[in-house]
């Protein structure tokens, strides 16, 4: 085709923007991890180059790992995502079953009514929610915060589930209803091991804005009991405004496995918003 | 089938089994809540009784000066915020998901997955690694700015009143620009090449060709990412509380709704927390997010054509 010939300018043109871009994207996290292994001398001096052995220095780690209850904060915030998360992805992909699969009366009522919490935020909720764990008896329990982020992900969760579920061939279903499959097998054998990859999408897209919530943990779960990470590093980093190295350290260790579980799925996640799941 | 013959079918009860928990815990944790936190706008706490004062809130919200003052002020940051949003953010996500679109484009996977990096981030990492960088006393910016030659036009942008706001969305507009550029970038990908190569035949290419062809036809995506901005913004509260606290310094320049409605209902330092006062700004963050969606349902989305290919 022609474009070979003029294309070669536009695609330099093309990778120095990307570059650019990418450059601005990824310099702020390098920047932090980089310099967290850095003695305070190190930071301020040369906050640009690479540790060196001159400049390396762990003291920011030992800090944070010393004073901070981290490991704790973590176990929380992971019983909670991985909590909401199988609630969300099972009572989700029930919700969808029911609504792909069956026509009954108030079908279309009930998939607008779950779809609301798409748009409306649940966070506007939060005076009456707080009211309603302070009466249950709920406050600053791991409990409440998975039913808050349940709720949240549903929404979701049972638009994509639906979209792909309307997928699944209804000869297979069929079939099995022949051979006197109850409706709940159909679901659990059949349905459910062939929309595994758009649960695996949602799941990405339900647990990220979990893992990374401040507002719920601030307010229905505060206690040091039930602190989750991003909670419990937004106090740390409170507290040590001035330990420069305690700080970058901390905020590293805030992002690494976030950042090595979406090297992990971020095909998963790119695949699912590309597929067209939220067109 | 033997089902068809009787005039009324078994109830089914496996549907509601189905449908059952999703539905109860959706109700009782969003949709009830919701509904009482509208409720409590109407009511003010009177000698430990809730007693029913109409839009009496909504008077003292808009016209107490120990109120409105607030108000106003979050509202027009956050619609400043959400301006921002608008013109840096959308423009540049369609930039860049316009040359990844490019056939025979190389390394674009890697550019994707680290462009989208920020998005996947917590606020709390995101607002404190900027603070950092932008901070005078660390020397990351004035140095960065040295090497072009702009020394100069360094300040101390988020402790001034006139900056912080500025800088802030600009913050937020990194975080976020990974998902106006995937959603753009997914439309892109899905028209047909047959319109392309019809396109080319006609001599259309280039940038005319972007305008002309695959602008219009990635219009309802930018609907989209619109009102999802919309929704975002005026329900933002966790970059300014990371960054700047829950009283949204310098001197209340950085205070959006999310935060006039943290400190309304939990109170601050001397001010006492008012669950009726924050239910009154919850439901004008209500209000406003509907009319949002309102409006993106029934002017945008219906005058938009839709091909379907």
């Amino acid at each position: 085709m022609s474009t070979a010939t003029r294309s070669l300018p536009r695609t330099i043109g093309a990778h120095a923007i990307l570059l650019t871009y990418t450059a601005i994207a990824l310099f702020p996290v390098i920047l932090v991890i980089m310099n967290s292994f850095k003695s305070r001398a190190g930071i301020f001096s040369e906050p640009l180059t690479p540790p060196t052995p001159k400049t390396f220095d762990l003291i920011g780690y030992t800090t944070v790992i010393g004073q901070g209850d981290f490991f704790h904060y973590f176990q929380n915030s992971l019983v909670v995502t991985v909590g909401s998360l199988f609630f969300v992805l099972l009572f989700g992909a029930m919700a969808a079953f029911a609504l792909s699969e069956y026509r009954f009366r108030g079908n279309t009522l009930m998939g607008l009514y779950l779809a609301l919490g798409i748009m409306i935020p649940i966070r506007l909720a939060t005076v009456a929610i707080l009211q309603l764990m302070v009466a249950s008896g709920l406050v600053n329990t791991l409990t409440a915060l998975i039913l808050v982020y349940t709720a949240q992900g549903l929404p979701l969760a049972v638009f994509i589930l639906s979209e792909f579920m309307k997928q699944v061939s209804d000869d297979l279903k069929n079939a099995g209803r022949i051979d006197g499959l109850s409706e709940y097998t159909i679901f659990f054998r059949l349905v459910l091991p062939l929309v595994r990859p758009s649960m695996a999408t949602v799941a990405v897209f339900t647990m990220i804005p979990i893992w990374n919530d401040l507002w719920f943990p601030l307010i229905l779960a505060p206690s040091e009991e039930t602190k989750t990470v991003t909670l419990g590093a937004q106090l740390f980093l409170g507290q040590f405004v001035t330990n420069w190295n305690a700080i970058l350290a901390a905020l590293s260790l805030a992002i690494l496995p976030v950042l090595i579980l979406y090297v992990i799925f971020s095909r998963q996640l790119i695949r699912g918003i590309t597929s067209g799941a939220v067109k | 089938m033997a089902a068809d013959i009787r005039p009324k079918r078994p109830f089914r009860w496996h549907i509601a089994i189905f449908l059952a928990p999703a539905v109860l815990v959706y109700t009782a944790i969003m949709i009830l809540p919701l509904a009482g936190t509208l409720q409590l706008s109407l009511f003010r706490n009177i000698d430990q009784h809730q007693v029913f004062v109409g839009l009496g809130n909504f008077r003292t919200l808009f016209g107490d000066p120990n109120w409105s003052v607030n108000f106003w002020n979050a509202l027009r940051n956050n619609v400043w915020f959400f301006i921002i949003h608008m013109l840096v953010q959308n423009p540049i996500g369609v930039l860049l998901a316009a040359l990844l679109s490019s056939p025979k484009l190389r390394f674009s996977a890697f550019y994707r997955t680290a462009i989208f990096v920020p998005t996947i981030l917590s606020f709390v990492i995101v607002g404190f690694a900027w603070k950092l960088i932008l901070s005078p006393l660390w020397g990351v910016a004035p140095h960065l700015l040295d090497f072009v030659g702009l020394k100069s036009l360094f300040t101390p942008w988020l402790g001034k009143e006139q900056y912080a706001l500025t800088a802030l969305s600009l913050v937020s507009v990194w975080q976020f620009i990974g998902i106006p550029m995937m959603l753009i970038y997914a439309a892109l990908l899905s028209i047909p090449d047959e319109v392309i190569e019809a396109a080319e035949c006609d001599g259309i290419t280039g940038m005319s060709q972007f305008w002309k062809i695959k602008l219009p036809l990635i219009l309802p995506s930018i609907g989209i990412i619109s009102i999802l901005t919309f929704v975002g913004n005026f329900n933002a509260f966790d970059l300014i509380y990371t960054a700047q606290g829950a009283l949204a310094g310098p001197n209340y320049s950085t205070d959006i709704l999310g935060t006039f409605l943290y400190r309304a209902f939990f109170g601050f330092q001397l001010q006492v927390g008012d669950p009726n006062m924050g239910a009154t700004i919850a439901t004008i963050m209500f209000l406003i997010i509907l009319g949002g969606v309102c409006v993106y349902l029934f002017l945008i989305q219906t005058r938009l054509r839709r091909y379907q290919f």
